[in-house]
């Protein structure tokens, strides 16, 4: 090739992958787009009608009662390894004493709240898109819509109003959890006294720390539940797409947990010290 | 009266409806014919605002189906019953919950004369003491005629939209549907829009039958008519021949693409 068509060639590729990019990144706005009209529509909803309680118990239900023994086991064995790993950090400055106020900072600040939230994307979120999906690719939501309900009024403000009270709530039983795994490594292994461990623990946390916790869990609540209604809502293509649109529901709520979390994390750092 | 005005609507780069238009009198039965997948499920969805076309209008009542704002057309929906193709049952629910559901979110009525309706709403389609299955466990034709029964339980029923309403039922059962949509018409003075291809349902139900082509209603006529009719592509349909018009433009066509 001689240098002019190697020049055409290479403008023609980058014409293709700007294209492609351009492509991407317009339907990475339209997505975001569609989160936030979802996101605006529920909450407008619960501000301006009813919203049905039979349904959002029905939720909370299953969201928030038959998720308190996996928030158990995933936080209680973090605060263990938390407690374990610091000893093994702090060991060299004979500075054990330290531990409980490393685990509860981490726990209550961070790993609490991002856990949880982890926890229920994976067991609730999936399942709500999974069966929201399955109803579009049924035509039960087109049924609601013909018996005069609208679908988000009637399958996403019962799920976001459950996941509202109850992400919070299991995120500080996740929160005690976890500092309960510390105590039980410090209590029997680093021959802390349980007093002193309870003390400590005490005299290192304020109450910012548990609240910062709390608005972040809150935030992780509507973020599963709108990406997990939004991505149920347009599923097409049978129980393929049913598959598809869960996986995706669950990866896209990760992700956004995880950059909502840097977000608040950086902000609660920089601007309110 | 119901009026569809050249409503034209494309999913992606595939057009299904082409500046289709359609007129069905008040207190009419209408019956749409057509091959599979042709629109007909699609053209029915836009009736009760649950497709927007893309270009066009519906009318219904004298008021524009797309246009109007969300409580209206609610509203609207309350006096529209619909069947759906695949029974679309609402499978948390109970076969009780899934008929009432109307009046349960729409009305203050009491849960007994609910009740009482609900039973009433599945005498009609033949179903007796079901209301605690779940829907998971009824067989395909007692699905359809649950869906029926949930369609038609409602105070106020001036149109019912009937998704080939007699598919995957026995023959025997299809006619006691044509019977149920017969005399629900005849009760109520409903206008009714059904879609079907079976076409002894179209000729017993039918006022008037249209047939869907290609995104347009290319004959419309009194079952008489339609019987009668000249036009080739209505008659390799309703007689049921493989070889015609319609299967010879569908060979060139495919010709062509290649
Ligand atoms: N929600 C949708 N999204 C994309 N394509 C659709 C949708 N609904 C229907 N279609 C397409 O429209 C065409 C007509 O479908 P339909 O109205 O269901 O046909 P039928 O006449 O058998 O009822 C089909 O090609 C179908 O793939
Ligand atoms: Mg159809």
């Amino acid at each position: 090739m001689d240098l002019k068509t190697r020049l055409n060639f290479s403008k023609k590729n980058l014409e293709i992958s700007l294209l492609i990019s351009g492509r991407r990144f317009l339907a990475a706005l339209c997505y975001l787009g569609g989160l936030s009209i979802l996101a605006g529509k529920t909450i407008g909803a619960v501000f301006t009608n009813f919203v049905r309680r039979k349904l959002v118990i029905e939720q909370l239900n299953k969201v928030g009662v038959n998720s308190i023994l996996i928030v158990f086991l995933v936080t209680i064995f973090t605060g263990i390894v938390l407690a374990l790993q610091s000893a093994y950090a702090l060991k060299k400055f004979e500075a054990a004493i330290y531990i409980p106020g490393m685990v509860a900072l981490s726990v209550t600040r961070e790993l609490g709240p991002v856990l949880t939230a982890l926890i229920i994307a994976g067991r609730v979120g999936a399942s709500m898109t999974a069966e929201i999906g399955t109803m579009k690719v049924t035509e039960q939501i087109d049924a609601l819509e013909s018996l005069a309900t609208d679908p988000v009024n009637y399958l996403v403000v019962p799920r976001f109003v459950a996941l509202l009270i109850a992400v919070p709530i299991l995120t500080i039983y996740g929160d005690f959890i976890g500092v309960l795994g510390g105590y039980l490594v410090g209590v029997t292994k680093l021959n802390i006294s349980p007093h002193l461990y309870m003390n400590l623990t005490i005299d290192s946390l304020v109450y910012k720390d548990v609240l910062t916790g709390l608005i972040k869990s809150v935030f992780f609540a509507a973020a599963i539940v709108i990406i997990s209604c939004y991505e149920g809502m347009r599923t097409v293509g049978g129980a393929e797409g049913v598959g598809r649109s869960t996986t995706m529901s669950v990866v896209m709520s990760f992700v956004l947990i995880l950059m909502l979390d840097c977000f608040f994390t950086a902000l609660f750092y920089f601007v309110f010290p | 009266m119901i009026e569809l005005k050249k409503i034209s609507k494309y999913f992606q780069n595939n057009k299904v409806l082409d500046n289709c238009s359609l007129t069905i009198n008040k207190g009419e039965t209408m019956v749409i014919i057509g091959r599979s997948g042709v629109g007909k499920s699609v053209l029915l969805k836009h009736i009760i605002g649950i497709l927007q076309p893309d270009s066009g209008d519906v009318i219904v009542d004298g008021q524009s189906v797309p246009r109007l704002k969300a409580k209206d057309l609610n509203k609207l929906r309350l006096e529209i019953g619909m069947l759906f193709q695949g029974a679309a049952l609402f499978d948390s629910m109970t076969v009780g919950e899934n008929v009432g559901f109307l009046l349960k979110e729409h009305t203050s009525a009491a849960n007994e004369s609910i009740d009482k309706k609900v039973e009433e709403s599945l005498a009609m389609v033949g179903l007796h003491g079901i209301q605690n299955l779940m829907p998971v466990s009824l067989s395909g034709g007692m699905k359809k005629r649950v869906g029926l029964a949930r369609a038609i339980c409602s105070q106020n029923l001036k149109i019912v939209l009937y998704d080939e309403p007699t598919t995957g039922l026995d023959p025997i059962m299809a006619d006691a549907i044509n019977n149920l949509i017969i005399s629900l018409h005849d009760k109520l003075n409903t206008t009714s829009i059904a879609v079907t291809h079976d076409m002894n349902s179209a000729y017993k139900i039918a006022d008037r039958i249209a047939m869907l082509y290609k995104g347009k209603i290319i004959a419309v006529g009194t079952p008489q008519e339609i019987k009668k009719t000249k036009d080739p592509f209505v008659k390799q349909f309703i007689t049921g021949d493989a070889h015609g018009p319609i299967t010879e433009h569908r060979a060139a066509e495919s010709y062509e693409l290649s």
